[in-house]
């Protein structure tokens, strides 16, 4: 590969073949950072965050109502044939209406995705939102995620994929999307006066859930295995209690915990943990909402944070095993700055590991089907297309499946069957394309001064243009990067 | 050669041409409206657990807890059990449409599904000897006007691929990439260490993936049902082969079974279904590469073995009958310790039985269907004349 080849397809998100192929790959990737749009067309004709919280809330009400309607049922003993008949007194059509809504914003946004990949003048840095977008992972196999994991991306890292970390950290995690996904939103403290309240009429089943304290500890700041202890995760999780959402639930209750508009986060005092902590040797005596922000502060400027983001970092750009070099680089711009990320990127750049000739990446399925649409000079994609192409790919979008996020290593995605699926679409997009395109052309202007010859014969010799594109697509050079 | 108007004039007066001591093959031309559908089993199906020897004293306790599934099975004569999911299949057994052959295998006697199935549908002796299918060759036999062939799969299996022409048809909304681009692919990757081991890999699986399981019967309906449309009535094909994957039960074997032969029987009902009064003239086989051991392994399936069981389906059927020359289950009665004996040729069956169905000369049809092996016809009444 030679720079520009690198710059388009490693640092950026693959060519396309209506734009000039950049004279200096290192000028091109730094002059992005100045012309980035956090919202584009596309994103900003998402529905609203307050309309797909409303949304939820109704469909949360639902549920609620359905188990009471349900236990009542069962509690007046009908025969069970009638009891099932109304399992839960909502009509059928109502849910699915819901569930149709929901499952529509979904698509919505996962187009909206595509689209600006598609269509961006700056394409290094949509891939480092993507990047981000995949450490701070939610995962929509949780209904209420279904709608909200797109809005994380765009309201929480597109504005702060070019400021500081902290900044990007503190959106993500006061974000809805996160705070229902890891289970904050009902994390109660057990002093708070909500938590006495719950205590003094022997209910045990509501209190403290730690699962957002520790996924921040071990995945978004710190890392694993960085010397913080269980009592510095349970501690951590007493500081973000009264952390929620306003407007989720409904009743009396609900109003009490989020006073908030519909939708944005919330500070419940009702539900915070009183009294000081200690995480890590260090004592945090602030009160209320500003207590987990100075603990999140402290986290984002710790030494184990910036490589733990830099280790990350290098092995997106340098290879699945990450230059030690590198690393130590990344992480030094990091301290050095305070965390501010195009100062990180710009070390990023200067790294000779990551210009390595020699393809470093298998492209992951979102990456391959980005730069297949790319190099053909798509601009947008039917959100029913899109989101069925990344499940067929094996890489549904905001879909990880665990708050780690999708690996980035070429073992979980070069597979046997993996390999089949992308042989099957290239050859749905080329047929598609037909003989509009001479694949030899595309694949010099794609693949600049990379192409090997196995791949330039095989293009050659290929029955049609078409066949030759699908070819092009599933070549080694172009399912790596 | 004879013209197809010849031979639909000529159906009429069979009894003729056999006076005056013409080949039966030529008689046998004007059997024109004939189907001959061929259902694989790709992966490798257990006869065992299919058509059950339930009658055999060492079946209870070699096939442990897989024995259980056979309760509520319908019984075919005193020996054998069907799995109970096989209901439809049970039906036919009664209207006597259907049967089974037992301790059954292709010449091919190592444990590769891809050289098995190669073996299977070339019809030679051994994998990659032969370089066609039987049923392209089968075409050769018969009126050109009726020799319409046609694949469901967007691919064209080997078993049907030589110099006949077949055409194929793809239901599903996601057409798997042509022949000629996979091996295409395989060359490209050839001098790429990692893609050629992950495509060599791909290319071995592919041939046992499947979805007769899914949707609890539904897709093998919907199969039948598709197959059905396109053989019916007078344009329709005369010859077609499905093929079914997700055999391959080395673990979790009695729910997948179940689900399998779940579609299997929803398949086949359903072909019924749409044939209609051509159901009357058709003979559906299913087959499958090899058997599997007759002990369940450690993780509640079994693994590549020997002989199984084929089926025979269709108005056209000598059927409601068990045929097999039944090996035992005995340790000592076993393939290499483990297998069940094959005692019936596969080749001589499907011989056989498509020279039974179309009136072929059985020794003549047997040798150009499988040149290598001719296996001696079998002597049992397959197919109604």
């Amino acid at each position: 590969m030679n720079s520009a080849a690198i710059a388009l397809n490693r640092f950026g998100i693959g060519a396309r073949s209506a734009d000039a192929v950049p004279a200096d790959g290192r000028d091109w990737l730094l002059s992005q950072m100045g012309r980035f749009e956090p919202r584009p067309q596309a994103i900003a004709a998402v529905p609203p965050r307050r309309e797909i919280v409303e949304q939820l809330a109704d469909y949360i009400a639902q549920q609620r109502d359905g188990r009471q309607a349900k236990r009542q049922t069962q509690a007046a003993a009908m025969p069970a044939a009638a009891a099932d008949k109304q399992s839960d007194g909502i009509p059928d059509s109502a849910k699915r209406f819901l569930r149709r809504g929901i499952r529509d914003d979904y698509l919505v946004m996962v187009g909206a995705r595509l689209s600006s990949a598609l269509t961006t003048n700056a394409p290094f840095v949509e891939r480092l939102v993507h990047f981000w977008a995949n450490h701070f992972a939610v995962s929509a196999d949780k209904l209420p995620i279904v709608p909200m994991a797109g809005l994380l991306e765009f309201e929480a890292i597109r504005p702060h994929v070019l400021g500081k970390f902290s900044d990007m950290l503190l959106a993500v995690e006061q974000h809805p999307a996160m705070l229902i996904y890891l289970d904050q939103a009902q994390s109660i403290g057990p002093d708070s006066r909500a938590g006495q309240f719950i205590a003094a009429r022997g209910r045990q089943k509501r209190g403290l859930n730690e699962n957002l304290a520790r996924e921040i500890l071990e995945l978004h700041t710190l890392g694993v295995r960085t010397g913080y202890t269980q009592a510095d995760v349970t501690e951590f999780a007493r500081a973000l209690t009264g952390w929620t959402v306003s407007g989720l639930g409904r009743g009396p209750v609900a109003r009490l915990l989020g006073s908030g508009p519909t939708g944005e986060f919330g500070f419940a005092e009702l539900i915070h943990q009183p009294g000081d902590r200690m995480i890590m040797g260090r004592r945090y005596g602030q009160s209320g909402e500003r207590q987990a922000q100075a603990i999140l502060m402290d986290l984002a400027a710790n030494p184990a944070t910036a490589k733990h983001i830099s280790t990350k970092l290098a092995r997106h750009f340098a290879g699945d095993d990450p230059p030690p070099a590198m690393v130590d680089r990344l992480t030094q711009a990091y301290l050095r700055s305070g965390g501010d990320l195009p100062v990180v990127y710009r070390a990023l750049i200067d790294s000779p590991e990551a210009w390595a000739p020699q393809p470093l990446k298998f492209k992951t399925p979102w990456e391959w089907s980005v730069s297949a649409l790319r190099a053909l000079n798509q601009t947008e994609i039917e959100p029913e297309v899109a989101g069925a192409l990344m499940n067929q790919l094996g890489q549904p979008t905001w879909k990880p499946g665990s708050p780690a996020g999708f690996d980035d290593i070429a073992a979980s995605w070069a597979a046997p069957e993996a390999l089949v699926r992308r042989v099957e679409v290239a050859q749905r997009i080329a047929d598609r394309t037909g003989s509009a395109v001479d694949p030899r052309a595309l694949a010099e202007k794609i693949l600049p001064g990379s192409l090997g010859e196995p791949t330039r014969t095989a293009i050659a010799r290929a029955e049609s243009p078409a066949e030759g594109l699908a070819l092009l697509l599933v070549s080694p050079e172009f399912v790596r990067r | 050669m004879f013209s197809r108007r010849f031979f639909l004039a000529a159906g009429g007066t069979t009894a003729g041409f056999a006076a005056l001591g013409l080949p039966r093959m030529a008689i046998a031309r004007a059997n024109t409206s004939r189907r001959f559908v061929f259902i694989i089993q790709r992966g490798a199906a257990d006869g065992l657990a299919i058509v059950a020897p339930t009658g055999d004293p060492a079946f209870q306790g070699v096939r442990g807890a897989f024995a259980e599934d056979l309760r509520g099975g319908a019984k075919l004569g005193s020996f054998f059990t069907l799995h109970p999911a096989l209901a439809e299949t049970a039906k036919l057994y009664g209207t006597k449409q259907a049967l089974f052959v037992h301790a059954v295998a292709s010449p091919y006697r190592d444990r590769s599904h891809f050289d098995g199935q190669n073996v299977l549908e070339t019809g030679g002796s051994a994998a990659y000897r032969v370089k066609d299918g039987w049923m392209n060759r089968l075409l050769g036999l018969l009126p050109q006007g009726e020799a319409k062939a046609l694949a469901l799969s967007s691919t064209v299996p080997m078993a049907l691929r030589g110099p006949h022409e077949v055409s194929s048809y793809a239901p599903s909304a996601l057409p798997s990439a042509s022949d000629d681009l996979l091996a295409r692919v395989g060359n490209l990757y050839e001098s790429d260490q990692q893609l050629h081991g992950l495509w060599m890999a791909a290319m071995e699986t592919r041939m046992t993936a499947g979805d007769l399981a899914a949707g609890a019967g539904q897709n093998g309906a919907a199969t039948g049902a598709l197959a059905a449309k396109l053989l019916a009535g007078e344009n329709g094909a005369r010859i077609a082969m499905i093929e079914t994957g997700g055999w391959d039960t080395h673990s979790g074997q009695r729910g997948r079974l179940n689900a399998q032969l779940r579609g299997l029987d929803q398949l086949v009902s359903s072909l019924k279904t749409g044939l209609g009064a051509d159901w009357a003239n058709t003979l559906v086989v299913v087959a499958t590469e090899f058997g599997r051991t007759v002990a369940p392994n450690g993780t509640g399936g079994t693994d590549h073995g020997t002989a199984s069981a084929a089926m025979l389906f269709g108005g056209a059927v000598a059927g409601g009958k068990v045929v097999a020359d039944w090996p035992g289950l005995s340790a000592n009665a076993l393939y290499e310790g483990r297998d069940l004996k094959p005692t019936t040729d596969l080749d001589a069956l499907i011989g056989s039985a498509l020279s039974q169905h179309y009136g072929l000369d059985p020794a003549r049809a047997t040798t150009a269907l499988f040149p290598e092996t001719r296996g001696i016809p079998l002597r049992e009444k397959l197919i109604l004349s």
